[in-house]
């Protein structure tokens, strides 16, 4: 890898969020490099955040070349971002060269010409700001403007030499016909050809999608593969990119309380403060009642709680928390707490990772918890459901602070759902919350299936849950196949006669039980 | 008659920037009868006016008066075309051609 990177041509930085960690750094520097996808993919707004990007953030002024829309409209599109263009252009930060049919003029051809006009009007753009950073968009508009495409790409290929020789990179936009197959139309690609960057915008599920796809770098090394981004009205263009993101989280040793004592005791002290614990159940095994415990614990430590309800409305989660004795409504009074509730359904998981991203920043929590996780899975694929958890995983691992999150299962006894299965790898600390059929009756199992790094309780535990919350007791005994949902006995008189022997009230067989991992 | 009022763009002093200032000036001195004025722009010199009148090829001859505007994209070798834009032409109607 080192190899490598010492051969790699130099990168720009883009300061696209996310996109320079796909990229490997940024775009190839000095080059130019093709930002092709259909209508509405995004692209005029990922370059114009190139320029701007540039900058605010690495002090490179640009040149922005628009073949399709008026500058004005594009000043004006991009105000709801909060981009103030036209402060920029005062500033001589930015020069626009307006590339644009002339709706003034009817134009006549007569014999030879060539598009060096419109080079010396960039390079005079260049010039005028000190540019580092030059887009392009919507090139293939030139096509029907002018009546030779084959002098339109023949001009181009000189443009882009033509840029290289001064130095600037460049990103050219162009519109492709279909999210597969060709790069751009007319042609175009060979001309750019050495950096192409698709943009996709897929209806799937009934939701739109947005991903940002690398396709090739030509001398230089990037991820490859489909990432997520959302465009929205504060950031831009965010991508989201997921396995590109590091694990360089710390680990850290300082323990803090589950909430409930008993659960900390299995846990040998408590939950690791840079974890995440799932707790997952089916209805009423009493997964929100977890999270009370959880706020409460925070609460009486003095340390901040952000709470994201998926499922239940503020009022219904702060009645049912006051049924277990924990006061949210003065703890948001206090400032410890933050409760936002927002359902699945309002918008994309893409936008839900970065609103609740921004929320988590704002408010400076000790603790997350997620109430409930599997509710955001109804609205996304299993892809970008698994995204959206690694990526709110590392959010929180980075920030070094404590994740909850619950999952609903939708058998009442066993089995197990798909959102275990998705995400139970990424998080540190399971527990799993299950009714079981024992004689006839309903009671509830809790098990802690997995604890990185400690030793842990390995038993199935019975537990109740009163209006003091919930409470653990001694392990279930002669009970096999819990978790399997189709429990069987083995009371026979010698094994609960031998069992009771080396019991001594849930302790011995505790320690008995326990592995280091 | 009335007085064309022309202005070529060009850039640089290229073989295709002398193919077409030669065209004019023997299409002005045939068919305009001396009733012209010309103004020659090189881009290169005066980027910010090709800016203005949006000029993206060269040479382009900018018919600016008599109305309407029209622009002569070429080195203006085709005769035909030229005096057709430049309204001369015994049925303009042909010669209005807008693009797409």
């Amino acid at each position: 890898m080192s190899l490598h990177e010492a051969h790699e041509l130099d990168k720009l930085a883009t300061g696209i969020a996310g996109f320079d960690l796909i990229a490997n750094g940024g775009i190839p520097r000095g080059r130019s490099t093709l930002l092709s996808g259909t209508a509405g993919s995004g692209k005029t707004v990922m370059a114009l955040q190139f320029l701007l990007a540039g900058v605010r953030e690495y002090g490179e002024n640009g040149v922005f070349v628009t073949f399709e829309e008026s500058p004005a409209d594009l000043m004006q599109n991009v105000r709801s971002f909060g981009w103030d263009l036209e402060g920029l252009l005062d500033e001589h930060k930015i020069a626009v060269v307006d590339a644009t049919p002339d709706p003034g003029a009817e134009v006549v051809y007569s014999g030879s010409y060539d598009l060096s006009a419109l080079l010396a009007r960039i390079e005079n753009g260049i010039r005028s700001v000190g540019a580092q950073r030059v887009i392009l968009d919507a090139i293939g508009a030139l096509f029907p403007q002018l009546t030779d495409a084959n002098i339109i790409r023949r001009e181009l290929h000189r443009m882009a030499a033509g840029l290289r020789a001064i130095g600037v990179t460049t990103l050219v936009t162009m519109e492709r016909t279909d999210e597969e197959g060709g790069v751009g139309r007319w042609g175009v690609e060979e001309f750019v050809a050495d950096n192409v960057i698709l943009l996709r915008n897929r209806l799937e599920n009934e939701k739109r999608r947005r991903t940002v796809e690398i396709l090739k770098f030509r001398g230089a090394t990037h991820h490859k593969g489909e990432y997520p981004f959302t465009i929205d009205s504060e950031d831009g263009v965010t991508i989201i990119p997921l396995s590109a993101i590091e694990l360089k989280q710390k680990s850290s040793a300082v323990r803090v309380s589950s909430g409930v004592a008993e659960l900390d005791r299995m846990c040998d002290g408590g939950m690791y403060r840079d974890s995440i614990i799932l707790v997952s159940g089916a209805t009423g095994t009493g997964k929100t009642l977890m999270v009370a415990h959880y706020v409460k614990a925070a609460i009486e430590a003095g340390e901040r709680v952000l709470l994201f309800g998926a499922e239940e409305s503020r009022e219904q989660l702060t009645r049912n928390a006051a049924s277990w004795g924990v006061d949210f409504e003065q703890a948001e009074r206090d400032g410890l707490l933050r409760i936002i509730c927002r359902y699945p359904e309002v918008m994309g998981l893409e936008d839900h990772l970065l609103q609740m991203k921004r929320d988590i920043l704002a408010f400076e929590p000790s603790r997350v918890a997620i109430d409930s996780m599997s509710a955001f899975e109804r609205v996304s694929t299993p892809k970008s459901f698994r995204e959206f958890v690694i990526a709110m995983t590392s959010t929180i691992k980075h920030l070094e602070i404590t994740g909850l999150f619950t999952n609903t299962t939708s058998l009442l006894t066993g089995g197990e759902s798909i959102t275990e299965t998705h995400i139970s790898t990424i998080t540190d600390t399971i527990i799993l919350l299950r009714y079981v059929e024992l004689h006839g009756e309903m009671r509830r199992g809790l098990t802690v299936l997995k604890m990185r790094g400690t030793f842990h309780d390995k038993g199935i535990r019975e537990y109740f849950i009163d209006n003091r919350g919930l409470h653990v007791l001694a392990p279930f005994r002669g009970v096999h196949g819990i978790l399997t949902g189709t429990p069987t006995y083995t009371f026979d008189d010698e094994r609960s006669r031998l069992g009771e022997m080396f019991r001594d009230d849930g302790t011995a067989a505790t320690n008995g039980d326990r592995a280091t991992r | 008659m009335t007085t064309f009022k022309l202005r070529l763009y060009i850039t640089g002093r290229t073989s295709q920037s002398q193919r077409a200032l030669a065209n004019l000036r023997s299409i002005c001195e045939v068919d305009l009868a001396g009733a012209y004025e010309v103004e020659v722009i090189d881009v290169l010199e005066n980027p910010v006016l090709a800016e203005h009148e949006k000029i993206l090829a060269t040479p382009t001859l900018v018919k600016r008066l008599p109305v309407p505007v029209r622009k002569i994209i070429g080195d203006l070798s085709d005769r035909e075309k030229v005096l057709l834009g430049l309204d001369l032409e015994l049925s303009p109607k042909e010669s209005s051609h807008v693009p797409a």
